[in-house]
């Protein structure tokens, strides 16, 4: 048991073969998982996608139906959550409500009969800017202030791995970026291997080394969050981590680097490294950001793919940027994010465009076409919100 | 709208006083009369004495079935608190079969008949062979007592996050000490308000006790005997103590809190 002393350092973390079943259910299909000593891991994906399972596995508060869990290269799977070098901050972080901030900050080092507990907890505690809270009940605090003690609490143990169950979902926004930012720099302060659930892309992006998105218990895509922006590999990664717009069509040829996919009639080229199948139908996409807007057809190049023309939709604007959504006649809506370089939208709804992007942008799905609506899904809220809008307003006009 | 308010203004508080002084009324009968100077019957007012109340034990059956009750209310209590704790947490936290029929039917002693159940509980003890003295009346407490307990303690666990417990374990503390240092202090006062009420109504019975007691007295069996041939004021005195205790450990709960409450205010 660990007993007496801290971990060394931050130890990896191997799941093998991971499967578990809840009766009714199975959260987890088959994980397997390698996070290297050191690193800010995260594990992305949506509610009930098997991300707050795979951590409660890690830290021993529920046993795996099936496979191993290794920490440091040592077999886990049996150990209770107690004899884990193994600590987590809690969603709903968990204090001790009869205990002070310095008893919550000091349990696990007590348990452990580390020496000078209450020396250990204020540092930790001066670590999180708290310490002058010590003599506190966690209910006098406020959500952030709890928040920076239960992440205390955890770390004081010094333990090979941390987990971090969406441990800022009740931050309000602004104190949400505050906290990211200290997270990332007491890690690399600390040198621990963090593992951080979330559902929110951005907090994964912004502060992990690697992310991994989870769907349906199972990883999509594993790698750095830029590398998984810029080149998903499955539609719900595209989807999922930011926007895409996807279009599906038959490859009709390909070069040494590049193929090109026919989408009803405008052949569109996509690099080959770029693209997860190379022959049959394929489904490639291009994020709205890497769009060019035109008002009059743009020149044939070589290394440029052109689609339309189309009528520009729905215009919104959001201070950096601003949304357009097109539709072009037969490939279906097209959603292009503009800088607003210059005040005032670039196009008015109504207005007649084409759109532009470099071949080196797009990319090649892995997924097999779905059946049924060829492209983009239309669940997404922007053309929710959009249908609801035309709704409302042909049902004004009627009125 | 004036007059309306103003019939609100003094109805209301006559209606209160009126109900307060109506159940007032036997508990200050029963207090003065304490001071009686009685001799065999404590029905008529014979002159003012402390005499009762500073040899209590003269009367020496009031004595010795105080201390029965005592000693029942206390032992029950603590068996009734105990098993009924370990219940509760059993029944919130486990699923486990038969588990929706315990709880249903932990309520079957609450809702049954004392007179049912104290006989029903006697023809027991006659089946068993087991001599009817203070054991059969802890156990005929204990066992309605326990209903009170899991009922109290149970809506205590269930407001409990569960992930405190989860946090007592990932902080490397083992099963017991997760208990001892975590569940326990966070149910504490519902366990203290269960064991509060299980003394209340043990120490109150008289049905069941009557039915399962033998020859051993206990206090409410004392005076429902003696009342046929006069109470004496010893009883009274008895009576009266037990109803200013109770009042005295209420108002130290009342400040105690106040106290507290103010801390925390003054601290954030």
């Amino acid at each position: 048991m660990a007993t007496g002393a801290f971990a060394e350092s931050g130890a990896d973390l191997e799941l093998v073969g991971i499967q578990k079943r809840f009766p009714g259910f199975t959260a987890i299909e088959h994980l397997d998982l390698t996070i290297p000593a050191g690193s800010f891991f995260a594990l992305l994906g949506p509610s009930g996608c098997g991300k707050t399972t795979t951590l409660r596995l890690v830290a021993g508060l529920e046993d795996p139906t099936e496979g191993k869990v290794l920490i440091g290269g040592k077999d886990v799977t049996k150990l209770k959550p107690y004899q884990r070098q193994v600590n987590t901050v809690f969603q709903s972080y968990a204090l001790f409500p009869h205990m002070t901030v310095l008893e919550n900050v000091a349990f696990g080092l007590r348990r452990r009969h580390i020496a000078d507990p209450v020396g250990k907890a204020h540092e930790a505690l001066r670590l999180v800017e708290l310490d002058h809270l010590a003599a506190r009940k966690p209910q006098q605090l406020s959500g952030g202030q709890q928040q920076r003690v239960a992440l205390a609490r955890a770390i004081v143990n010094r333990p090979a791995l941390l987990l971090l169950d969406e441990p800022l979902g009740a931050l309000d926004l602004k104190l949400r970026r505050q906290m990211q930012l200290e997270l990332k720099s007491i890690q690399e302060e600390v040198g621990l291997t963090f593992v951080h659930v979330t559902h929110d892309q951005e907090e994964a992006m912004t502060m992990a080394d690697t992310v991994a998105v989870m769907n349906k218990g199972e990883i999509e895509q594993l790698g750095a969050p830029q590398e998984l922006y810029e080149l998903p590999k499955t539609a719900f990664v595209a989807n999922f981590l930011g926007q895409s717009n996807l279009f599906t069509g038959k490859v009709t040829g390909s070069t040494s680097n590049s193929i090109s996919v026919d989408i009803e009639g405008v052949k569109i080229v996509v690099p080959t490294k770029r693209a997860q199948r190379h022959a049959g139908e394929v489904t490639i996409g291009v994020r709205p950001e890497k769009l060019h807007l035109h008002l009059s057809a743009p020149k044939q190049s070589a290394g440029v793919n052109v689609l339309g023309p189309g009528r520009i939709i729905d215009v919104s604007f959001s201070g950096v940027s601003t949304q357009y959504i097109l539709a072009i006649p037969g490939i279906g809506k097209v959603t292009v994010f503009e800088q607003n370089m210059k005040s005032g939208p670039v196009a008015a709804e109504g207005s007649e465009v084409w759109v532009s992007w470099d071949v080196e942008h797009g990319f090649g799905l892995a997924d097999e076409p779905a059946p049924g609506p060829k492209f983009a899904a239309d669940t997404d809220t922007a053309t929710i919100a959009m249908q609801k809008k035309h709704a409302l307003m042909s049902e004004l006009e009627e009125a | 709208m004036s007059s309306k308010l103003g019939l609100g203004k003094w109805l209301l508080p006559a209606y209160a006083i009126v109900a307060l002084t109506f159940l007032m009324i036997p508990i200050a009968y029963t207090f003065i009369f304490s001071f009686n100077n009685s001799v065999k019957s404590n029905i008529v007012w014979r002159g003012f004495t402390f005499d009762k109340w500073l040899n209590v034990c003269n009367q020496q059956e009031v004595c010795e079935a105080f201390g029965n009750s005592i000693i029942i209310g206390v032992t029950a209590t603590i068996c009734a608190t105990i098993l009924g704790t370990m219940i509760a947490i059993a029944l919130v936290r486990y699923r486990f079969r038969f588990r929706a029929a315990i709880s249903l039917l932990l309520f079957l002693p609450m809702a049954t008949p004392e007179v049912v159940l104290g006989a029903g509980l006697a023809a027991e003890f006659l089946t068993a062979g087991v001599e009817k003295g203070l054991v059969t009346i802890i156990i005929a407490h204990t066992m309605f007592c326990v209903s009170f307990v899991v009922v109290t303690v149970k809506a205590r666990v269930s407001t409990l996050d569960p992930a405190l417990e989860e946090a007592g374990r990932d902080l490397y503390g083992s099963p017991n000490q997760v208990f001892w240092r975590i569940t326990f202090p966070l149910l504490l006062p519902g366990i203290i308000a269960a064991a509060l009420l299980s003394f209340a109504l043990s120490f109150d019975d008289f049905i069941i006790t009557y039915f399962n007691s033998g020859t051993t007295s206990t206090f409410p069996k004392y005076v429902y005997v003696s009342a046929a041939r006069g109470i004496p004021a010893e009883a009274n005195v008895i009576a009266s103590a037990v109803f200013f205790l109770a009042i005295i450990l209420v108002l130290i709960s009342q400040v105690s809190s106040a106290i507290r409450r103010k801390r925390l205010e003054k601290v954030s």
